[in-house]
């Protein structure tokens, strides 16, 4: 039998053979940590007695899950990894860089065919090129910091066969919302995801990435896609070192493949609580939004920004509603401005935040009030997760984000198209 | 570690228990102090939860616990919290590693004949679970050495003070 891509990557890095079940010690590529699982690893770092990162410029720490700071605890956090990252002289990415998980690709860090860990669970976005990417926490990141090493299982695949168009007014974020529902939560826990089919194809590199970070989503530690013509076209410019693309063979041993024909596909929306409780956007509509959250690392980049936009221009946010606008990197924000999608996006009525996290994980930033119910392109629906335990919050496109926001109610973005 | 062996009052969540509802991100956050974080365990979904658990007792659940986040303070506050392991039909791949990496046991078995209240022994070692309450034994899903060897340490940074890296 043939070996997948996950397979492939792991049996690169080894030296040899090495096949899903395999428990193996591989070096890892590049290694990542943000304001929220950092101050761990370092301080289970000196618990292990480390006295040197092995290899500086292997890692990088981002600022971005409360940044600016909203508090003196986690500005006292922060100063711990700035003066961790200058004694070590590794690369730190300070307040307005950016979403780690957009920066680590943008800054070209990851190339495909690399393993990388990441203490953060949206890590499986650099998947979608092609990079065998897969979020730990922060023991873990010290161990690799410290030893360049980390012990992993090779995992088996489930590889998801994407047939059909997507129709206007349909993006990645559907697919990966509609692939939460059909799967859900655990639908592929401990297994690697490779996602393939004309509608992969189709995808530009950015809707890419929205598929790949939702692979946590549904239970995987990888979402991985091969690298085409595109993927190769977006790392040039980025990628100085050279770098080995892992393509699967075609009689690779899978542990399940499943087809799902995305034709007709409609906009799609996770209700509250939960990422894998989802429906057509037609069975949500109507329900009053106070809130709309453009932005993250699921849905931040200059891409989501125009599709937002097109929508919003020559109509206003609805007068009840507050549309928070937190870009996903600072080079998302300097190009928005470049090509004016920044100031369409205000001129209807959105407000802008720093780059970063805040909204999506409720450390700032636009926290909802008791009984809102909230619109966001975010990647998690959980109870609490914006920082109030009785607000609902509605995941889905930038389109229906933006639509939702005009209407003051869940709306088909179709209908302003 | 000494045998590995837990008796405690079990406390019986459901499906599908994410990271925020066992630390929420508006908590974890601030602070390392894991004592005062562990005041906010399962906040969201069960306020009672850390006035009425004591130490030794388990969090039982059923599939996917621990699912969503990364963060470590999630076995971290359970720890805290004094819960000597969590028992679930599956766990969410993250803080399965998280929650050895930390020291804190977790047992993957059958869960459904479990209730609150229910005495279990956990013997680790043996790989089994036994219900005092109700008399019968559950076998678990065995560990790979890697990770009862990183358990038997204590959790990771032991183990790598110990064995300098990883032994397979």
């Amino acid at each position: 039998m043939g070996m997948t891509i996950a397979e492939k990557i792991f049996s690169a890095h080894c030296g040899r053979e090495v096949r899903a079940g395999e428990l193996v010690v591989s070096d890892v590529d590049f290694m990542m940590g943000q304001d929220g699982t950092s101050p761990l690893a370092i301080e289970a770092f000196r618990e292990i007695g480390g006295d040197r990162v092995r290899d500086p410029s292997r890692v990088a720490m981002v600022i971005d899950h409360s940044s600016p700071s909203p508090v003196e605890g986690i500005s006292n956090l922060h100063d711990m990894m700035r003066a961790f990252a200058e004694e070590q002289g590794l690369k730190l990415y300070d307040v307005g860089w950016g979403v780690c998980h957009c920066l680590l690709p943008e800054q070209g860090h990851v190339a495909p065919g690399d393993i990388v860990i990441g203490a953060d669970s949206h890590t499986t976005t650099y998947g979608a090129i092609n990079v065998f990417s897969t979020g730990v926490g922060s023991t873990d990141l010290a161990a690799a910091m410290l030893t360049g090493k980390l012990w992993f299982r090779v995992p088996h695949t489930l590889r998801l066969e994407l047939g059909g168009r997507l129709a206007e007014g349909v993006y990645s974020k559907d697919v990966a919302l509609y692939l939460a529902g059909q799967l859900t939560a655990d639908g592929a826990t401990y297994m690697a995801v490779e996602y393939a089919g004309e509608v992969i194809d189709s995808l530009s590199v950015e809707a890419r990435f929205t598929i790949s970070n939702m692979a946590v989503e549904i239970g995987a530690k990888a979402g991985l896609m091969r690298a085409d013509d595109k993927t190769l076209e977006w790392i040039h410019g980025r990628v100085s070192r050279p770098f080995t693309p892992a393509e699967p063979d075609a009689d690779a041993d899978y542990q399940e493949i499943r087809e799902f024909d995305l034709d007709g596909l409609t906009p799609q929306v996770a209700e509250p609580h939960r990422v894998d409780n989802v429906r057509a956007v037609e069975e949500v509509e109507g329900v009053p939004v106070r809130e709309a959250v453009l932005g993250t690392c699921t849905n931040g980049r200059l891409e989501d920004l125009e599709v937002a936009a097109r929508i919003l221009t020559g109509r206003r946010v609805d007068p009840r509603v507050r549309m928070v606008l937190a870009t996903a990197s600072r080079q998302v924000l300097m190009n928005g401005m470049k090509s004016g999608v920044i100031q369409r996006l205000i001129e209807a009525g959105a407000v802008m935040v720093a780059p970063g996290c805040g909204p999506c994980v409720g450390t700032h930033n636009g926290v909802p009030a008791d009984g809102d119910r909230v619109i966001s392109s975010a990647n998690r629906n959980f109870k609490g997760r914006m920082g109030n335990s009785s607000a609902f919050i509605y995941l889905a496109s930038p389109a229906t984000v933006a639509a939702s926001a005009v209407a003051g109610k869940i709306t088909d973005p179709r209908r302003m198209m | 570690m000494e045998g590995m062996v837990y008796r405690g009052k079990a406390h019986v969540f459901g499906d599908d228990i994410n990271t925020d509802y066992i630390i929420s991100g508006k908590h974890k956050f601030k602070t390392l102090d894991m004592k005062e974080l562990a005041c906010h365990c399962m906040e969201d979904i069960d306020p009672e939860f850390t006035v009425r658990v004591e130490p030794g007792d388990f969090i039982v659940a059923g599939i996917n616990f621990g699912c969503g986040s990364s963060r470590e303070q999630a076995p971290l506050v359970i720890k805290h919290a004094g819960v000597a392991a969590v028992l679930a039909t599956s766990f969410a791949r993250i803080f399965f590693r998280n929650a050895i990496n930390k020291g804190l046991p977790v047992i993957e078995c059958d869960t459904s004949g479990i209730r609150t209240g229910d005495e279990l022994e956990v013997d680790l070692e043996a790989g089994k679970v036994t219900s005092l309450t109700r008399d019968d034994v559950t076998e678990v899903t065995p560990l790979p050495d890697v990770m009862m060897d990183i358990l038997r340490e204590g959790g990771l940074t032991d183990y790598l003070r110990k064995y300098g890296g990883f032994e397979l």
